[in-house]
């Protein structure tokens, strides 16, 4: 650790050298690659929520002209369970398989059931409504209500509830159960001189991400298959691509395009083994690109959920007690976010007696995938509503009761580990000195904070760093840029190096061009393959010392890096040695050792959690219920901020896609179980206007296992919202909402039963 | 997947003619797109011919003539909200205008488009009808007026015949000590499509009492609604709390709306109340403020 350390690059704002092309509208995204001869790939999706495939017909498709493939269930070999990684969860390919095609049934309206390649996209659509599919329908679930209920229908015959001993031989919809805690609740609330009690419910939510995802995929004699793609994880792409097709992964090379968006949502596949065996049986080269109705009904959105919380507190504010029940829906496979968010929802507090009881639940809806700090926003909404009713209830300031309670250094963290430093008390006392929690309030407003905590991530990275023969230098990860990574990476490299930022070109390249990466996904990359360039970074360094001591004939003890260019020190400074720059260095490479690059493959550990707290004033219209934010303040602990203008767009951004889910946001289902509002129309994401300034604040309490200190940044921000939301409108009305979203008829109906 | 073939003629009896000689229900007309080409992309409309009308004169422009300002169909609304005075002379159009989309849609969107496209939650249809605005309609039997008013039929539908288009919007310049006001409740603040919409235009005396009104209500029903009860309870008042209140409960006695996932029935009619009694009191205040 450095904490005295003064750095050049580290914590400024270069402009990101991706920028420019992307706001003159130059850069590459996925649906803009193209090759000769490409055919167009489309895919059939179930119109029914859930539905027995009796037949499939695609030969009347295949008859019209210009028609070249078809695929259904059938074609897609079928594969054993077996974990693997997605994004920062675990998901079972199989289970991947029958979500990218369905096999004898369908599970989900948008779920596919067949696709199709032709030479023109037009014609491939035409393909689509001639397949001839024959349904035998059967009774949904789409909510865990239903899912949970005795007797409700199945969709999988074969699953039994995990976690329970023993597993009962009983089909059921709840995949797991799990249970968290310590100490003894009876006791702690025995013990409260306070208890609040209440219910959440949330909806399920989509990432909003702006790119559709889009595919080409290519294959030849050889067997091989490239895929170009938008993806957060080209290395998940890869490994999914050969399980799902029984290939090896070397068969399988992924290009990252651009990506416009991802949040979590593009860490997994799903049109993209689909373009790579129609491009297998076409021999041609096939694109996909998914509509903005086929993301919404056939991508992973983030569980809706029911939760309950119980809490128990001295008169002082101590908690006592802390006790929870979870049900999240999974979609139609298990596997929803529901263990992290029983980890994350009372984390930020030290509370002795724990009890959190957490269920995953398959239902009739497009299976979840990770949504930004995956299954913690809708716990800490309940955790955190709760929590303010309480210091309402014990007479306290909603910032001193989490003072009170908060977790530091040392603290046993309810899902195990002792903390080591980390920035909860931080980003609480600054909340408390902030203007915004004294400004005064107008008349229908109301002010409500809220707390959030997230794990982050480390996981695998790999990274090289490449000195040209000018003086410049290359940095080549692995992980596609979604939040400003490609110039966090460069800076952390010009800092090493010594040199200007602009002189580092940051590049994101394909499978085959560096080591193995995890996917940009649990705010990692700035963390983990940050270590893995420094590292690089350092490496290089140190072999230009060698240059420089080869050159002067003195010990590399003797050679300083400082600022771009070798110095001469320990006696060597004594006699006539000129500094050697890293330009004139790299132009001597070739005779002096030949060219200088370094590269690293690490597992990081040790990434430190963020903690935030968010203030939010919304002003409330009595008459028609409309939530208006009008000042919101995100304060979060970044450990060190390496570009800060990219450490206040993550929390600006993860407040707006948060308090979209608290406000409008929401999946709507028809009593058949179909999607009502495949688009931005009715999915209602806020816009700009919707939305005042989001003021930031960087609480910087270094991760002692960073060399710069750094913390991942991007999902925490997403926590907060909700119940900074929903604790304003408390404030401003009277009415405690629990179950989101807090859309204007709601509101209306809820303040008119005051 | 049949073909589709456009035309852009430059008058309007070659438009006539295009639209007369294609098959019935083959055709549609084109201004901005911004409608037609969202409805052909998601497969709700398969036209063989689009004849786009942007560039015949008549159909573009903006400009007084005998006492009333002559809106081309095709006219984009961006261009529309530039005209002079039309903020100073129709407040609650220049904001129902300036409400349909983004910046961008605004360089397309006209609103000749708004009204054929016949949603019941069109904003600028409720702001014309107030202001007695009157349609201009080319056809093969030559040029016919329709009152705004009667122009929607139902929703989707319209009293254009075959071989017809809509030319241009007529609305006659305000007489003093008169101003209109609209008002719209969508969840977000741009972007989206109107829940309930109401647009009201008053006149008043010298002494500050309103001798003329008119209400309209938008997405409560099939079509924009008139409401003569709202008007009668503010024609005669001062526009003082209770005339306004008045008003909003016969808007509301007036809603015929649907339950969806924009609205349930009952926060319809409790809104339209809402906003009839926030947009008269706007237009008050913005008639008391003319000479």
């Amino acid at each position: 650790m450095s904490d005295e350390r003064k750095y050049r690059w580290v914590g400024t704002r270069p402009i990101r050298h991706d920028g420019v092309d992307k706001v003159t509208g130059r850069a590459n995204f996925g649906a803009d690659f193209s090759l000769p001869g490409m055919l167009h790939g489309k895919v059939l999706r179930s119109p029914h929520a859930h539905a027995r495939i009796v037949s499939i017909d695609v030969a009347p498709a295949l008859a019209l002209e210009g028609v070249k493939v078809a695929i259904t269930g059938a074609d897609m070999p079928d594969i054993a369970s077996e974990m693997g990684t997605a994004g920062e969860g675990q998901v079972d390919y199989a289970e991947v398989s029958r979500n990218v095609m369905a096999r004898e049934k369908a599970l989900y309206d948008g779920h596919p059931v067949a696709a199709v390649a032709a030479t023109t996209s037009e014609i491939a659509e035409e393909a689509l409504s001639r397949i001839v599919v024959e349904y035998e329908v059967l009774p949904h679930v789409l909510t865990v209500d239903e899912a949970m209920a005795p007797g409700a229908p199945i969709l999988h015959d074969h699953l039994r509830t995990a976690g329970l001993d023993p597993v009962p031989d009983e089909p059921t919809n709840v995949a797991q159960r799990i249970e968290i805690g310590r100490g003894d609740l009876a006791a702690g609330f025995a013990e409260a001189d306070e208890i609040v009690e209440h219910e959440f419910t949330t909806q399920m939510v989509h990432q909003g991400y702006i790119e559709p995802h889009a595919v080409v995929a290519r294959s030849g004699e050889d067997d091989q298959s490239v895929v170009w793609c938008c993806t957060q994880g080209p290395f998940t792409v890869r490994a999914m691509c050969a399980k799902l097709l029984g290939l090896d992964v070397s068969k399988i090379k992924v290009i990252p395009s651009e990506i416009g968006g991802g949040f979590g949502g593009k860490t997994t596949v799903y049109v993209e083994p689909l373009a790579v065996l129609l491009s297998r049986k076409a021999g041609r080269p096939v694109k996909i690109v998914m509509s903005r109705q086929e993301v919404f009904r056939g991508s992973g959105p983030a569980s809706g959920t029911r939760i309950r919380v119980k809490l128990g507190a001295k008169a002082d504010g101590r908690l006592t007690a802390a006790e929870a029940w979870l049900a999240y829906e999974a979609g139609a496979f298990k596997g929803s976010p529901v263990v992290a968010g029983a980890m994350c929802m009372f984390a930020p507090y030290a509370v002795e007696n724990v009890k959190i009881e957490g269920y995953d639940v398959v239902v009739n809806k497009p299976k979840v995938n990770a949504y930004r700090a995956p299954g913690a926003p809708p716990a800490a909404f309940a955790a955190e509503s709760a929590l303010d009713e309480l210091a309402r209830k014990l007479g306290m300031d909603p910032v001193e009761l989490r003072l009170v309670n908060a977790v530091k250094e040392g603290s046993q963290a309810i899902y195990g580990p002792k903390f080591r430093a980390i920035g909860m008390v931080e980003t609480l006392q600054a909340a408390r000195e902030h203007p915004h929690l004294k400004a005064k309030l107008g008349p229908n407003q109301g002010r409500g904070i809220a707390t959030g905590f997230w794990f982050n991530a480390g996981m695998q990275s790999s990274a090289s760093v490449s000195l040209n023969e000018d003086g410049t230098a290359t940095v080549v990860s692995g992980c596609p840029d979604i939040g400003g990574s490609r110039t966090s990476l460069a800076l952390m490299a010009a800092e090493e190096l010594g040199i200007d930022v602009q002189k580092v070109r940051p590049v994101v390249a394909d499978t085959e061009t560096i080591g193995y990466n995890d996917a940009t996904g649990g705010s990692r990359v700035t963390f983990a393959t940050g270590m893995a360039v420094i590292e690089s970074a350092r490496d290089v360094v140190r072999q230009l010392r060698e240059r420089a001591a080869s050159i002067w004939g003195v010990e590399l003890e003797q050679v300083e890096w400082n600022d771009g260019q070798a110095l001469p020190i320990n006696g060597a400074d004594e006699g006539e040695l000129e500094p050697l720059s890293i330009g004139t260095l790299a132009r001597r490479a070739a005779r002096t050792g030949g060219p200088i690059s370094a590269s690293t493959s690490l597992t990081a550990r040790g990434a430190g959690p963020s903690f935030a707290t968010h203030i939010c004033d919304v002003e409330v219209d009595p008459e028609t219920g409309v939530v208006q934010v009008v000042r919101y303040t995100a304060i979060q602990d970044a450990g060190k901020a390496v570009h800060p203008g990219y450490v206040e767009g993550q929390y600006q951004g993860g407040a707006a896609q948060g308090i979209g889910w608290a406000l409008n946001e929401e999946y709507v289902y028809d009593e058949k179980g179909v999607l009502q509002n495949p688009g931005f129309l009715d999915y209602r994401m806020p816009v700009a206007s919707d939305l005042p300034m989001i003021d930031t604040v960087i609480v910087e309490v270094p991760n002692p296992t960073h060399p710069y200190g750094v913390r991942g940044v991007g999902e925490t921000p997403i926590i907060p919202p909700l119940a900074a939301v929903a604790n304003a409108v408390r404030d401003a009305t009277g009415v405690r909402f629990g179950d989101l979203p807090m859309s204007p008829p709601t509101v209306l109906a809820r303040l008119d039963a005051r | 997947m049949e073909s589709m073939h456009y035309e852009s003629p430059a008058t309007v009896a070659e438009a006539v003619r295009l639209l007369s000689d294609a098959p019935p229900g083959s055709a549609r007309v084109l201004a901005g797109g911004t409608d037609l080409l969202v409805q052909m992309r998601i497969g709700r409309i398969d036209p063989a011919l689009i004849v786009d009308v942007k560039r015949i004169p008549e159909t573009r422009g903006v400009a007084v003539r005998d006492g009333a300002l002559v809106i081309g169909a095709s006219l984009e609304t961006m261009t529309l909200r530039r005209a002079p005075d039309l903020e100073k002379n129709f407040p609650g159009l220049a904001e129902a205008a300036a409400l349909i989309g983004s910046d961008q849609i605004q360089g397309r969107a006209s609103l000749g488009g708004n009204l054929c496209n016949a949603s019941p939650a069109a904003d600028t249809v409720p702001a014309l009808i107030v202001l007695g605005a009157q349609a201009e309609i080319a056809g093969p039997e030559g040029t016919r007026r329709v009152p705004v008013a009667e122009f929607v039929t139902g929703p989707g539908s319209t009293v254009l015949g075959r071989g017809e288009f809509l030319v241009s919007l007529h609305v006659p310049l305000p007489a003093p000590r008169s101003a209109d006001a609209y008002l719209r409740l969508i969840p977000r603040t741009e972007m989206d499509i109107a829940v309930v919409g109401s647009a009201v235009s008053v006149t008043l005396d010298a002494g500050g009492t309103c001798t003329a009104a008119r209400v309209v209500l938008g997405a409560v029903a099939p079509t924009a609604i008139e409401v003569p009860e709202a008007a009668a309870a503010l024609i005669g008042s001062t526009l003082d709390d209770a005339a306004l209140g008045r008003a909003g409960q016969a808007a509301t006695a007036a809603c015929n709306p649907i339950n969806d996932m924009r609205g349930t029935v009952e926060y319809r009619r409790k809104v339209a109340a809402v906003l009839t009694r926030r947009a008269a009191a706007k237009a008050a205040e913005r008639a008391a403020g003319r000479n």
